[in-house]
């Protein structure tokens, strides 16, 4: 393990242990070199002759428990003792030099799991096969005499046992072998088991280190400022005005938009940085309003051009021709990811080398953004991951590591740690794009639907992060949860005839993949659209959808089980009102049922949320209903507070203080049922996300007569209509 | 130079008189349990104790606490992890990504320590800390299982 004096030149070097307080860096990685006297079966399994079982990890912890769900998977094929279990990070560098042995590092998209599910287990196997073998041949005697089992093998006929450990350095040795079976599910033992999480002891005791936590000797604190208008630059700064103050290093512009203050403590810069002068060039995005934007997206609404999602028969026809329509425009804000951990990154760079540590849910991108800021081949640089306090999504991309390596390179050989403050977080975020969306429906004469059209107006993410994936300028993103089909959000009703839309209309304010991602507005969009349709033609909400999802068999059997359990059909309590909804996305079906009250006041009381997700395979239920529990802190914290808005081209919200988020007064009781039907591998991080508000909107409406059709709640007054 | 009382031990802090306690106990104790969250005494991340009482360590400069004033971190509620709330945390698995746990934790046990049995409503008021992975729920009946195994004793 780390000891806590190496020397600085230790730390230049890269070298074998490299050294944090408090913080092990696995053997060998920064050099790229071949871990001395690791006994690695194979690239997820090293097992030590104590028995210790390493299982490496490419996804990233983040709080969504998928350390603990990757463990299980592998420990499923190999036999393991759980209790023998630990986990370590791999580097994107030591995946680069053995071909990628790790796969894909992205940790987003709920599809850390169901991703990378498939070759995990095959890792644990192909381990059990080798260590079952090498027992065998210690023996003489034939593999398929021998089995494992806890960690032991056992050669049947003789009952002669050999633990893991006693058999791994020849394991290690072996070939893999060509064939690797995996379990049918009915055989699982750990898969679908409730195990408890692999890493809380240390987040009750202040042990475990996040990246802001990281220090090294001779380290020096960064604290960088962007100028608030994306797009502009530094005019200029007064470095002098804060040269003398305490602790201060270095004051610094950094690429052409930012400066910092480096020091010896977070304190120190800050303070620094707060006194220094500077005078930004904001450019022609200065002087972009929010008004400027609503308006953009108002013209959106109605253009002639729009990129088409989903298409049946002529909507616009149908609805043309129809007996009554009905027509309503919704509209989603700007939200911050605000993960409680502020973006940060420790860097060294020397003229040869770079490493940094950091969080990131990309580990593979990280690389990429950190030898392109660097100068240096990637094969000169690594990434060495620490837990994520909070990602989001936000952790995804890499702005603030490519600044914080652009910092390090003019403090050369100096481990320079660079810190957010919450303040810079705020207004240097990657927003949850901002949309309108027009819904028109025709009726017939018995209010039955015979035409939709959903015209989305607003951001594209990919248009901002992965222009190249962009379909001849459509943005499929855009559609998650109304497309015709597909893994990633297939929308779950059939109209005769449907017209869904997108008018790409984008701003200066970078939009980004933001927990629930698009589900989050399209599952408002459509689901409280469908309920004023049910409102308009005398229909229960449920029976209407009910009546639309014939065809759509998973998405209706999550909405019944929430109608069920919450009593749908009977009168709830005095005073208390309910609302449902369901989507599909990210893999999985997933419904809710929601039950409010509204004061005279018109103060919104949330009693009860109860949500259906059927993942396909549930991996450790108790894991799943922790993530359904947080889905609705941040979905709920989106609808009640979330909304950033800009003046002359910056984010106006700073801070906790003018950006709320849910607390635990506000929180409802969760009621989560876990339906996996099997068959298919869904995620469980974002799913039920993108049904909470919609089940709590579409409440309020039962209890107040009053249809919101924009977030957040705070700017809405609840009285009774 | 300024002496604090931390974890029962009187530690001397070269650090301005206007460093936020936060900030002496991250950079100058070398105690990182303590989270920076957003420096406004919004959040809660940067709870410690201070003569017993739930504090915000990030707005609470260096001058304003006096040499005899007793603080509590994370680090030393408890010397194996083994107070009522800890161990509540462990068996429920409270936290997700953790990092607004110790102020969870400590806001949790002053609470305990001020109401043994505390009702929801007594929870909701004392419990305004941040949590953005959503683990509330979890806190609460947290809460409820230390004060069942008298996290006041």
């Amino acid at each position: 393990m780390g000891t806590t004096t190496a020397s600085r030149r230790a730390v230049l070097k890269g070298a074998a242990g490299a050294v944090l307080l408090g913080f092990h860096i696995p053997a060998g990685d920064a050099l790229g070199q071949a871990p001395a006297q690791v006994p690695e079966i194979n690239a997820w399994v090293v097992i030590h002759p104590d028995d210790r079982v390493v299982l490496r990890m490419a996804r990233s912890e983040m709080g969504q428990g998928t350390r603990t769900g990757l463990a299980q998977m592998i420990a499923e094929e190999l036999h393991c003792d759980w209790s023998k279990i630990t986990t370590e990070y791999v580097t994107p560098g030591q995946s680069l030099a053995r071909n990628r042995a790790w796969g894909n590092f992205l940790t987003a998209g709920s599809q850390g799991i169901r991703q990378s599910q498939d070759y995990v287990r095959r890792g644990g196997a192909a381990a059990r096969i080798m260590l079952v073998q090498a027992a065998a041949g210690r023996w003489g005697v034939p593999a398929a005499e021998c089995s494992a089992r806890n960690g032991v093998v056992t050669h049947g006929p003789t009952g002669r046992t050999l633990r893991y450990g006693e058999v791994a350095a020849e394991a290690a040795r072996l070939s893999p072998p060509a064939e690797v079976p995996l379990k049918e599910p009915g055989a699982w033992t750990v898969i679908g088991q409730s195990v408890p999480r692999l890493d809380t002891a240390d987040k009750t005791t202040g042990k475990l280190i996040y990246g802001m936590d990281l220090r090294m000797p001779g380290m020096l604190v960064a604290v960088p400022r962007r100028c608030p208008v994306f797009g502009g630059r530094v005019r200029s700064f007064d470095a002098n005005a804060v040269r003398g103050m305490p602790g201060v290093r270095h004051v610094l512009q950094v690429g052409e938009s930012c400066v910092a203050v480096v020091a010896d403590t977070f304190w120190q810069a800050k303070t620094a940085l707060d006194a220094l002068p500077v005078a930004w060039d904001a450019g022609d995005n200065g002087r972009v309003q929010q008004s400027t934007i609503e308006a953009m997206l108002d013209e959106g609404l109605n253009a002639t051009e729009a990129f088409v999602g989903n298409s049946v028969g002529d909507a616009r026809a149908a609805i043309a021709g129809a007996a009554r329509r009905v027509e309503a425009v919704y509209a989603y804000p700007f939200q911050n990811h605000a993960p409680m951990e502020p973006m940060n990154a420790t860097v060294v760079w020397t003229p040869t080398h770079c490493d940094v540590w950091c969080p990131t849910q990309n580990g593979e991108a990280a690389l990429v953004a950190a030898a392109q800021a660097a100068g240096l081949p990637q094969t000169a640089c690594d990434i060495h991951r620490v837990d994520l306090g909070g990602g989001f999504g936000r952790r995804t991309t890499h702005d603030w590591l490519i600044d914080a390596v652009l910092i390090a390179r003019q403090v050369p050989g100096v481990p320079v740690k660079t810190m957010w403050t919450r303040e810079e977080d705020m207004v240097q975020g990657r927003y949850h794009p901002v949309t309108k969306c027009k819904l028109t429906a025709g009726l017939d004469a018995n209010g039955e639907i015979t035409g939709l059209h959903m015209r989305i107006s607003g951001q594209s993410i990919l248009s901002f992060v992965f222009p190249t994936a962009l379909q001849n300028g459509r943005d499929p993103v855009q559609f998650q949860g109304l497309n015709a089909g597909g893994t990633e959000g297939a929308i779950g009703y059939g109209f005769p005839n449907l017209l869904i839309d997108h008018a790409m209309r984008n701003t200066h304010v970078p939009p980004h993949f933001w927990r629930g991602v698009n589900h989050n507005q399209n599952a408002i969009y459509l689901e409280c659209f469908l309920d004023e349709v049910a409102h308009a033609t005398g229909q229960d909400p449920l029976a209407l959808r009910r009546k639309l999802m014939a065809n759509h068999p998973k998405h209706l059997a999550v909405l019944n089980a929430v109608a069920e359990r919450i009593g749908w059909g009977s009168a709830p309590p005095a005073g208390v009102h309910r609302g449902i909804a369901q989507q599909m996305g990210f893999g999985s079906y997933v419904a809710a049922a929601a039950e409010v009250s509204v004061s005279e006041r018109g103060e919104l009381k949330i009693h009860r949320i109860v949500a259906a997700t059927d993942c396909g395979v549930a991996v450790n239920p108790r894991q799943i209903e922790m993530q359904v529990e947080g889905s609705f802190v941040y979905g709920l914290s989106a609808l009640l507070h979330g909304e950033c808005t800009v003046k002359d081209g910056a984010i106006e919200q700073t801070n906790f203080d003018s950006y709320n988020v849910l607390r635990m007064e506000e929180m409802p009781k969760v009621e989560t049922i876990v339906m996996p039907s099997g068959g298919f591998w869904g995620g469980v991080g974002e799913p039920t996300i993108m049904v909470a508000a919609p089940a709590v909107l579409n409440a309020i409406f039962a209890a107040t007569g009053k249809r919101i059709r924009s977030v957040p709640l705070k700017r809405h007054d609840l009285r009774r209509a | 130079m300024a002496k604090l009382n931390v974890n029962g031990r009187v530690v001397e802090v070269d650090a301005s008189p206007d460093t936020p306690l936060l900030w002496a106990l991250r950079e100058h104790v070398g105690l990182t349990g303590t989270k920076y969250g957003c420096g406004i005494a919004a959040c809660g991340a940067c709870s410690v104790h201070l003569d017993g009482q739930v504090v915000r360590s990030c707005a609470m400069p260096l001058s304003a606490i006096a040499e005899d004033q007793k603080i509590v971190t994370i680090e030393g509620l408890s010397p194996d992890g083994s107070h009522p709330v800890q161990v509540a945390w462990r068996e429920l698995d409270v936290p997700q990504c953790g990092f607004c746990q110790s102020g969870m934790i400590m806001a949790a046990a002053a609470l305990l320590a001020a109401t043994p049995r505390p009702t929801d409503a007594q929870i909701d008021e004392a419990m305004t800390n941040i949590c953005r992975c959503g683990t509330y729920n979890r806190v609460r009946a947290g809460i409820h299982r230390a004060a069942g195994a008298g996290a006041a004793g």
